[in-house]
């Protein structure tokens, strides 16, 4: 069970719970869809973007526990921040997530979203977790196109 | 925790079944996973092998393997005679008219996809119509889509209640002169619903309307005999039936398939070849082309022989025994909705907890050594239907238990725990 607990941390469950920027953004001026076809995970989130610059992030949607915190931190953590900077913790949290289970954890200097290497344990569950990261890079490249995990 | 009763004798009244003797004969069962025993509830989407169905496939292997229908050398004869012979043992099992009825496919959904290609193209035209039901696999319903596209043929739904039930009256009303094929499943993979299929055939050809009906979650649990049924065409899937994967079955009432051109060009379904014309050979091998899987067929015709010798009838009683039970128990849950009531069902636990996602609830269960599948079963106009994204899946067979399901209904609280 301590690998469960390790999974749904207090942090998962609360975002979980009460997701935080879960509302759609006036003005936003970039806009992308995430959607995971093998559970149904589904977000669209929203961007306002000026002088190269997060001002605000949101997002709306549905899905499992995982892939709702997920999103809950990730708008939380690039609110405010550079584009440069916010690929950049997309690059770090993703190569935390896809990480060999027994390596190092590479989740030093990413705050609390070091919570989600516990999902490196669950296979199935890791493309929950970076469903929203990936719909977070489409929406700064301005793909079009909704990503797909798959 | 369990406030439930126990399971009783009469839950499957009249008979004495040794599960435990059963579960013996399946070496997958006697596993732990996650250091739990495992708890095997994902019948609906694959099932377990018995060890005879293992031997059986590894002694072709080690013995007999060779090509089909054109060795003059002995392995070859013995590679046909095999399986040619499991053509015939399947046949018998299903009571088909003639062993040339039964068409090997890999599964369910070639079956559905030959029909379409090969009895779509050549019957179906603009402005015809197709009947499904709202329960189909997305294997029954896709292929269909496709056809119509092509076709500008319509397809048509019949409606199903809020247990999960079809409405007769709105089907008998779909069924028209337009209407070419009804396609429907015999038992709903992710309701469990069990159709009233002889009376939606009997509506169907009252019309002379060819039926396809998709078993594959009614063979490995009912005794299909299509004569009885008198469906036109009868599909399923070896490796949810307790045989290999790979391996399938489409039979055909002989009159359909002699008018239907063949599915796929190759070896083995042609008699004679020229750069002019090409004669294609006779049934079943018009639907064969290629090499086929011989190890699967003879795998699959074992494992039918399996569960026949077990009881068929046998089977049932005690699956609806488990049902039963499982339903009670889950019924002590708070805040759990079972999605899928119908008045007939097969022995499948479909459900929904509170705000808890079916992900999440799945992977609790699986740390507790119980596998489910969570999701929307290939079936999402099912989950559209009713209202929900994605519901876990607890499917059962002959080899489970009421002390599994009792861990499943467990499993279930520790996840309202976590999730508190």
């Amino acid at each position: 069970m301590s690998e469960l607990r390790e999974l749904y941390q207090q942090v998962i469950l609360d975002h979980n719970r009460k997701p935080r920027n879960f509302r759609t953004l006036e003005g936003a001026n970039r806009r992308a869809e995430g959607y995971n076809p093998l559970c149904g995970d589904q977000i669209t989130l929203y961007l306002n973007v000026e002088d190269g610059v997060v001002k605000d992030a949101a997002f709306q949607g549905k899905g499992c526990a995982i892939s709702m915190a997920s999103a809950s931190m990730m708008t939380g953590s690039v609110s405010g921040k550079p584009e440069a900077e916010a690929v950049a913790l997309f690059r770090r949290v993703h190569a935390m997530l896809t990480a060999e289970p027994t390596g190092e954890v590479a989740g030093d200097g990413l705050g609390k979203l070091a919570v989600f290497a516990g999902v490196r344990e669950f296979p199935s569950r890791i493309k929950c977790a970076t469903l929203a990261w990936h719909t977070l890079q489409a929406a700064l490249s301005r793909a079009a196109e909704p990503v797909s995990t798959e | 925790m369990i406030t439930a009763r126990a399971f009783k004798a009469s839950d499957a009244p009249g008979m004495r079944w040794d599960v435990e003797r059963v579960r013996k004969d399946f070496p997958a069962l006697d596993q732990q996973v996650h250091g739990k025993p495992l708890v095997y509830l994902d019948n609906a989407a694959t099932s377990q092998k018995p060890q005879a169905v293992i031997d059986a496939l590894v002694s072709y292997y080690s013995r007999d393997n060779a090509n089909v229908h054109r060795g003059v050398h002995l392995l070859s004869e013995r590679a046909t005679e095999a399986y040619e012979g499991a053509r015939v043992r399947i046949q018998r099992h299903l009571n088909a008219a003639s062993a040339h009825e039964i068409i090997f496919v890999r599964q369910a959904t070639e079956g559905i996809n030959l029909v379409m290609a090969t009895f779509g193209r050549s019957f179906v035209g603009p402005g015809d119509e197709i009947v499904i039901t709202a329960i189909e696999h997305h294997a029954n319903i896709v292929p269909w889509q496709m056809l119509c596209e092509e076709k500008r043929a319509a397809l048509r739904v019949v409606p199903v209640d809020d247990r999960g039930d079809l409405i007769m009256e709105e089907y008998a009303r779909l069924l028209g002169p337009r209407t070419r094929l009804v396609a429907t499943t015999q038992v709903s993979n992710a309701l469990g619903t069990v159709t009233p299929i002889k009376e939606i055939i009997r509506l169907a050809h009252r019309h002379q309307i060819p039926v396809l009906v998709d078993g594959a979650q009614a063979v490995p649990h009912h005794q299909v005999d299509v004569q009885d049924l008198g469906c036109d065409f009868y599909v399923f899937s070896g490796h949810k039936t307790f045989g290999p994967t790979g391996i399938g079955i489409l039979y055909g009432k002989e009159t359909w398939l002699e008018r239907m051109p063949p599915y796929q060009g190759g070896g083995d379904m042609i008699k004679a070849v020229t750069f002019e014309k090409t004669i294609y050979n006779e049934l079943p091998y018009k639907f064969e082309a290629g090499t086929p899987h011989i190890a699967g067929a003879i795998g699959l015709a074992t494992a039918l022989e399996y569960i026949a010798g077990l009881g068929l009838d046998r089977i049932g009683e005690w699956e609806h025994g488990l049902l039963a039970y499982g339903t009670e128990l889950l019924a002590t849950v708070p805040g759990l909705r079972l999605i899928g009531t119908a008045r007939r069902k097969s022995a499948v636990l479909s459900f929904v907890l509170d705000d808890i996602h079916a992900h999440d609830l799945g992977t609790v269960l699986d740390h507790q050594g119980v596998a489910v599948r969570a999701g929307h079963h290939c079936a999402m106009p099912v989950m559209q239907r009713f209202g929900v994204p994605a519901t876990v899946r607890a499917s059962l067979a002959f080899y489970n238990t009421p002390a599994e399901l009792e861990t499943l209904a467990s499993a279930v609280q520790k996840a309202l725990e976590i999730f508190r």
